[in-house]
């Protein structure tokens, strides 16, 4: 077998001898399979632009929903007066054993200017929603309109599923309702009724709380997600869920 | 069919005389046993039909932070022990291995009692289960793992009760059927569970594709040991002698014990070297709860030593022919297994989602301890299966299986 080997390679003709044409050929087939192989790659990765975004910077132009609903937080407004919890828990008659929006706390023992700082959170109403994706009966779901995560009530099994899906903590079982419950962007109580805000940040009195729609260039929450001057960010990105809720100060 | 367990040509009277004629062949110490097992269920029953009558929030332990507790540990160690008896069901019943055969039929029925079990624990868990049966149906989520774990494990249960019956009245070409069938609805089923877990990458504790296969393995070698448990306590009830083919067969699911157990271990040790040399932080801060932590006695105690080192070196130095030393061997495993499921699920939620932003009260681990109620419903599962497997030696007498 390695002498036929060696014979092979003794019997190759080598690349001398190649025609000019055959060697065009050659190199026309080339380009030809990486122009199937970059187009393949340019298609994927469009595809990909389509479903990412919602992370600053990655995808200025289009949002998937009409109107994308979307909150930014200046936390370095917030002073924890917790009307915003208040004005939540009234709105959307949330019993005091849960919350649908709350505010951390965070120790800067090291901090020149302050020692503490504090973060409202809340559904984060993700693009890649983990919650909606592991709920067995869909009971919670993007619309798919404005792309709130919904909860239809009376599908709920009471799985807790999404509370442990969810990387925000947003959700808690409901005992009256019976079912898992969580924010909405006042979307039953509110916005369905043609009020433009949620009931925290129209409560909030430090407008740490900007509420709108991502999708129109003109909104406020478009141009402070899009400016460049301050830093933007989402709480915990390596959970891939493409948060709808932007983080800043200033 | 006339070479059943079941004959045809009995009738509904003559079946009834047998049956209670096998129930009172059984000693003092079978009546206890089921009198104990049965009155463990049925207090497991009673608690979980207030608790959710009652709200669980005021009974269970569990949190809006931890919300799956101990019931939900205790419905993957019984499915996951219902998928590995199915798997050494199989190796007989199925692929034809002789070694495996005695065993066949014991093997189905208790993994339908296991699955059973199961399901028993997660109706205690699920807050309004009359909405699961409804719109499990009408309303699915095809990207759930939840849904098809559900659906699988469900769909494996009609086909095991399909197949045992078929043994029972002695057609073994659709048993067959029915039992390959549910093997691989199982094993679906088993890798969907893992998924529920492993998909979550917010999560890092459970994130990754390490779950489903570490969940077959375990479910192989936690089966192996459930019917060499099973099988020894059958013996005693029925009063029967280990029978030279018996004992081979023994020694042969003690074997796929061992094998298992060393997969297991090598699993677990290269699963936390990796962590401790990577150090990603939720992964880390799990692993180190359950090596150094609040979790260690459960760890080192329950899942090392009682699930894997124990029943190794048991199990090496019983030969195969120490019938007490496989016995107490086996008990061990299950017992350490249910230790590890429970870290397995329980340490993947004390890691608080917000531990990376040093927020107040998300800095340190969060705390569970299952409640009473949520004990003697684990407890009542338990119960069950003794209850179940004690009954079903005396009305299927015994599970003599036939060449097929």
């Amino acid at each position: 077998m390695i002498r036929n080997l060696i014979k092979n390679k003794q019997q190759n003709e080598g690349v001398e001898a190649l025609s000019n044409d055959e060697r065009r050929h050659f190199l026309k087939m080339g380009l030809k399979l990486t122009g199937v192989f970059a187009g393949g790659s340019l298609l994927s990765l469009v595809s990909v632009v389509v479903k990412v975004y919602a992370t600053p910077g990655q995808f200025k132009d289009k949002y998937p929903y009409r109107p994308h609903y979307s909150m930014v937080m200046h936390l370095d407004y917030c002073v924890d007066c917790e009307r915003c919890i208040e004005a939540c828990a009234a709105t959307n008659d949330i019993p005091k054993y849960g919350f649908r929006t709350n505010i951390l706390e965070r120790q800067i023992p090291d901090g020149i200017d302050q020692q503490v700082e504090f973060m409202p959170v809340l559904c984060n109403h993700c693009n890649v929603a983990q919650c909606a994706r592991v709920c067995p009966t869909a009971a919670t779901y993007k619309n798919e309109q404005n792309g709130i995560v919904m909860m239809d009530v009376k599908k709920c099994i009471g799985c807790l599923s999404c509370q442990l899906a969810c990387p925000y903590n947003a959700r808690y079982f409901n005992e009256e309702k019976w079912a898992v419950d969580k924010c909405d962007f006042c979307f039953d109580t509110r916005l369905s009724k043609g009020v433009d805000l949620t009931a925290c940040a129209e409560a909030c009195p430090a407008g740490v709380r900007i509420f709108g729609d991502i999708s129109d260039p003109k909104s406020r929450v478009y141009r402070e997600v899009h400016q460049v001057s301050r830093t933007v960010w989402v709480l915990r990105p390596e959970a891939g869920t493409k948060p709808n809720v932007f983080y800043t100060r200033g | 069919m006339a070479n059943g367990i079941v004959p045809s040509s009995l009738t509904l009277g003559e079946i009834e005389s047998a049956l209670v004629g096998r129930l009172r062949s059984g000693g003092n110490g079978y009546y206890v046993a089921v009198l104990l097992s049965g009155v463990l269920m049925l207090v497991g029953a009673i608690a979980a039909l207030y608790a959710t009558v009652g709200g669980h929030h005021t009974i269970y332990n569990v949190t809006r932070e931890i919300p799956w507790g101990v019931l939900i540990s205790g419905y993957i160690f019984f499915v996951v022990t219902a998928t590995g008896l199915c798997l050494i069901s199989s190796i007989g019943h199925i692929f034809g291995s002789k070694t495996f055969m005695p065993i066949a039929q014991r093997a189905v029925f208790l993994s339908i009692v296991t699955l059973m079990s199961g399901f028993f624990v997660i109706l205690a868990e699920i807050k309004v289960p009359i909405r699961m049966l409804i719109y499990n149906i009408i309303s699915p989520n095809f990207t759930s793992s939840i849904w098809w774990m559900g659906t699988l494990y469900g769909f494996a249960l009609c086909l095991m009760i399909f197949e045992f019956i078929f043994l029972l009245i002695g057609r073994h070409r659709p048993a067959i059927a029915c039992g390959f069938v549910a093997l691989l609805a199982e094993i679906a089923a088993i890798s969907n569970l893992a998924g529920v877990f492993g998909l979550l990458n917010g999560r890092e504790f459970w994130h990754g594709p390490y779950l489903p296969i570490f969940f077959i393995a375990s479910a192989m070698m936690v089966g192996a040991s459930a019917i060499i448990f099973f099988q020894i306590l059958a013996q005693k009830v029925n009063g029967e002698p280990f029978t030279p083919m018996m004992r081979t067969c023994l020694a042969g699911a003690r074997k796929v014990a061992i094998l298992m157990i060393c997969i297991i271990l090598f699993f677990t040790i290269w699963r936390t070297v990796s962590t401790l040399v990577g150090m990603p932080n939720g992964q880390y801060v799990g692993v180190m709860a359950m090596l150094t932590g609040p979790y260690a006695l459960s760890f080192w105690g329950g899942e090392i030593l009682m699930a894997l080192l124990a029943p190794l070196v048991l199990y090496i130095l019983s030969r195969g022919t120490n019938i007490r030393m496989m016995l107490l061997a086996s008990g061990l495993m299950l017992l350490g297994a249910f230790f590890m499921r429970y870290n397995m699920v329980i340490v993947g939620q004390i890691i608080p989602v917000y531990i990376d932003l040093n927020v107040t009260g998300f800095t340190e681990l969060l705390q569970y301890f299952p409640s009473t109620n949520e004990i003697i419903i684990t407890l009542g599962a338990f119960g069950l299966t003794g209850f179940l497997f004690l009954l079903g030696e005396k009305i299927f007498n015994g599970h003599k299986v036939e060449d097929h």
